[in-house]
């Protein structure tokens, strides 16, 4: 039995075409379908009910030893109110989950996970916890709200005191009002535009909604799906947990090197990905070159010898590319390299290109 | 939903006009369309390939999936509608409209149902 969101109700009466998706049920598109999303969000401004997502809490003395031991990236030295990326790995080096962790204060630090994995990351974590460090599941009291595309500044701005908003990338206001509800906002998000994800608690997330389409109306603001959040991300060349990254995949592998942190005294994974900082594998972008989408799963080919297999494949709605990421054999390719792919038994050609697919401003 | 009274209707969701000549157009439903969501590409039979009623005569894919077209009757490939190739998208806009494949040499057979058919078993499905 899928879990509803507080939105649940809001997504049926707007016309949201409601799949499972880890454990829950959300709108997968509203009426006007994914394409048009995408390029709300990349040309005006999207909404999504991210409340599926997990959080996380680790309070105490101990918090901060806690989650460096956890993480892979290095979390000491973050400001109040800052952000950070974390690949979480197992002691093979395999990406368990891939969060955000926000830093509330020096005894206090907030992750965000994957709903898929929001189980798995409770008990991986509980049996670790050490020291004066209070480790508690607080998913249900939070739900959460992305507002992004380059219009979330103005749009947001006239439901708050814009001076409290988050100002830099990747930082955060622990307690603010949007429009009358009690909100933690961060500038971050997961489709390559500006925009800022809100939490709150759960009553107040119809009123918030409706708020924030409202005051987006007169801006081309739109509902988004979960459709739309998979092509954004993958045209912006964000890997997903499930797809580029696994248990037996290492972020040197899924190409996130730069979240690996081998200088750092001691964490969860370390003594196996210093064994392994040439990785076997990598991760790479494909543009497709003759027509057909590249799916999951669908084998690589070099000439006629398979080198690895598509992690992510679809059309991108904004670029108006068919592109793929993969993982493939190291030292077997590289950009402006052609391969072919298997897509449902034709071989269609491809060409190794830079990632991202998109970048804003560009 | 839209069902229009003048075609015929496979439970696959490919819809048949038939002429008063003996061919047959070959499309797919406003239901298929709607289900598949934002079509980006379509890959078709050629001209002169023979079907049998159930055989795939091309796929369409959408962002968020692939999925096979089957011809719901029997026939020799006339024409493809090529315009689609370039234009996908006229799929969802107008899948009334944009009919795939021309057929001649046709053989209706009798598992076809009329529009009235057609919605009650959209409704039983759902």
């Amino acid at each position: 039995m899928e879990a509803k969101t507080p939105l649940y109700q809001v997504h049926l009466d707007s016309g949201g075409k409601i799949v499972p998706f880890a454990g829950w049920l959300l709108p997968i598109q509203y009426a006007g379908g994914i394409a048009a999303e995408h390029i709300a969000v990349r040309e005006a401004a999207g909404l999504f009910d991210v409340s599926h997502m997990g959080e996380l809490m680790l309070r105490g003395k101990d918090a901060l030893e806690n989650v460096q031991k956890l993480m892979t990236n290095d979390l000491s030295g973050m400001y109040d109110g800052q952000v950070r990326y974390s690949p979480m790995c197992n002691e093979e080096g395999g990406i368990i989950d891939d969060l955000l962790i926000y830093k509330l204060n020096d005894e206090a630090y907030l992750l965000v996970v994957n709903a898929s994995n929001r189980q798995k990351d409770v008990d991986w974590i509980k049996d670790r916890v050490f020291g004066e460090c209070v480790f508690e599941d607080v998913s249900d009291s939070w739900a959460q709200l992305a507002l992004q595309g380059p219009k979330a500044q103005d749009i947001i701005k006239k439901l708050c005191k814009e001076e409290e908003l988050p100002v830099k990338y990747y930082s955060f206001t622990e307690s603010m009002d949007v429009a009358g509800a009690g909100c933690l906002v961060s500038k971050t998000g997961y489709t390559g535009e500006d925009g800022y994800e809100l939490y709150t608690a759960p009553e107040n997330a119809v009123k918030l909604w409706q708020a924030l389409m409202k005051a987006g109306e007169d801006y081309g603001l739109i509902a988004c799906g979960l459709g739309a959040r998979d092509t954004l991300r993958l045209e912006a060349g964000m890997p997903l947990y499930g797809q580029e990254m696994a248990e037996d995949i290492t972020p040197f592998e899924a190409g996130l090197g730069f979240f690996v942190k081998l200088q750092k005294p001691e964490f969860i994974g370390k003594t196996a990905l210093e064994a392994q900082k040439e990785p076997k594998r990598r991760r790479v972008g494909l543009e497709l070159l003759a027509r057909g989408i590249a799916r999951t799963g669908d084998a690589v080919f070099l000439k006629d010898e398979k080198i690895g297999q598509v992690t992510s494949g679809t059309m991108c709605p904004y670029i108006k590319k068919a592109v793929a990421m993969a993982l493939v054999e190291s030292g077997s390719i590289q950009v402006g390299d052609s391969v072919s792919l298997e897509v449902r038994g034709r071989r269609i050609e491809a060409k190794c290109v830079e990632l991202p697919f998109y970048k804003k401003g560009q | 939903m839209s069902i229009p009274k003048d075609l015929l209707y496979a439970k696959t969701h490919e819809w048949v006009r038939l002429t008063q000549d003996g061919r047959a157009f070959i499309g797919i439903t406003d239901h298929a369309q709607d289900a598949l969501g934002d079509v980006a590409f379509i890959n078709l039979c050629d001209e002169d390939e023979n079907f049998n009623a159930g055989d795939v005569i091309g796929d369409i894919e959408s962002i968020k999936a692939v999925t096979d077209i089957y011809t719901p009757i029997a026939g020799t490939v006339l024409s493809v509608n090529e315009e689609l190739l370039d234009s996908p998208e006229l799929i969802n806009s107008e899948p009334y409209g944009a009919w795939l494949v021309e057929l001649g040499d046709i053989e209706i057979n009798d598992d076809l149902l009329d529009a009235d058919a057609y919605e009650l078993f959209l409704a039983e499905e759902d």
